[in-house]
């Protein structure tokens, strides 16, 4: 199946709820408050503290093949975003969205991650940072 | 089939209910392995035990974030709001801007930090009461043991009457006229207040080159001295606060914290949450320092 490079940005102001990370992460560092999804297949998922990591690739309309990667909270928290240890699997086809990486680089901060059959993990409005602060 | 036949597996059958396995008779399962009470209707809740906090502690339902305070304490957090700005002294002010932490106002990418949690050094207390809080608590006549959920840390309150220490200046303590190091977690002292309030004292943490107060920054010293008290507001209810008095590093006192916090399953199978150094390490060279643009 093709791959495509498919990248939605959304505006906070338009999620329903506030994003936590806004208090977490500032402007100083890590993340954006923007939204991008991509399409990609699964080469590992780490489920380790202190942060699990889904690493994928992703290929451009230009037909280049870039790797992600994505970190989402430790187990413990992940475990409530109905992550678990053995979610994913190398070679899985995934749709993430997430925070982009404030650098611009192929990073990102999980705020949701859908397989091809459908399932679900995290949710497109929460796209809670370490922590999940919502302070 | 045959009535010799029928009988002899009614007898294997007999034999078979006499064995350890088939006595065991158990529906005992594993739960979940995080805490997942619903709210209870005020028609349900059960008054509280008398001097009792024993029992698997957790966030109220939807206000997991209060048990996490990654952004700092949860009555102060680290969000640049002129509300949250702490009463520091010069030394505590300065000692706040040679942090270089992973949360709140003043964070940095992952490969600039210099919080010791990340070199999975102990937060010790406080700062183990203000990070991604799950605890167990067990008692008896003497004492009260509190299980983190954090890198399985746990540490003592002594209920059997015997006095605070004194702090000493430069840190540590002193113990019926000798010294006694820092600790870690201090030395804890409990008395009831009355049969539902536990006034906790702690001196002797250690020293501000070692801890933090939260996952922002914030400084303490070993001239720390922390007051916590725990309420037990109903049978499933706890209310859990804690002010510090560090004239060191503040020149006033403060409250970090006024937690409620919710009676779990006390079968909840708790998930690790180990700080292990080569877990770390990897996690930096897979992504935090690529990330940090390093």
């Amino acid at each position: 199946m093709k791959i495509g490079l498919v990248i939605v940005f959304a505006l906070v102001a338009g999620l329903s709820t506030p994003v936590p990370l806004a208090a977490h992460h500032t402007a100083s560092t890590l993340y954006t408050q923007k939204l991008v999804t991509v399409k990609g297949v699964v080469k590992a998922w780490l489920w380790s503290n202190p942060h699990c990591l889904l690493t994928f690739d992703v290929k451009g309309e230009d037909g280049q093949v870039v790797l992600w990667r994505a970190e989402t909270q430790a187990p413990n928290t992940a475990y409530t975003e109905g992550y678990r240890a053995n979610s994913f699997k190398p070679g899985d086809e995934v749709t993430v969205t997430m925070r982009a990486a404030a650098s611009g680089g192929p990073f990102g901060l999980l705020a949701q991650v859908v397989l091809a059959d459908g399932t679900k993990f995290g949710s497109i409005d929460g796209g809670r940072g370490r922590g999940a602060d919502a302070q | 089939m045959r009535f010799s036949s029928w009988l002899g597996l009614v007898g294997s059958a007999l034999i078979f209910a006499q064995t350890p396995l088939a006595q065991s008779g158990s529906t005992a399962t594993w739960p979940e392995p995080v805490p997942a009470r619903r709210a209870i209707a005020e028609k349900d809740k059960k008054p509280a035990p008398r001097r009792s906090l024993v029992g698997m502690w957790g966030a109220m339902p939807g206000n997991r974030q209060a048990t996490n305070q990654s952004s700092g304490v949860q009555l102060k957090p680290n969000n640049g709001k002129p509300e949250n700005q702490l009463p520091y002294t010069s030394y505590g002010l300065e000692l706040y801007k040679s942090h270089k932490p992973l949360e709140g106002a003043d964070a940095v990418p992952p490969a600039a930090t210099n919080d010791p949690r990340v070199r999975c050094e102990p937060l010790g207390l406080p700062r183990h009461n203000h990070y991604d809080l799950g605890i167990q608590i067990f008692q008896d006549e003497y004492k009260i043991a509190m299980l983190y959920q954090y890198d399985n840390q746990w540490r003592i309150i002594w209920t059997d009457g015997r006095p605070l220490p004194k702090l000493v200046d430069g840190g540590g303590v002193e113990i019926n006229g000798q010294y006694r190091e820092p600790r870690w977690f201090g030395y804890s002292v409990g008395t009831w207040v009355d049969d539902y309030t536990l006034d906790v004292q702690t001196v002797g943490t250690m020293p501000e080159q070692r801890v933090w107060l939260d996952n922002t920054g914030r400084p303490i010293s070993d001239q720390l001295r922390i007051r916590e008290t725990f309420r037990r507001l109903d049978f499933d209810t706890l209310e859990w606060s804690e002010t510090i008095e560090d004239p060191k590093v503040y020149s006033r006192s403060w409250q970090t914290m006024k937690l409620p916090l919710m009676l779990q399953d006390p079968r909840t199978d708790v998930m690790t949450r180990y700080c292990s150094p080569s877990e770390v390490d990897a996690y930096n060279k897979a992504y935090g320092d690529p990330v940090s643009g390093k």
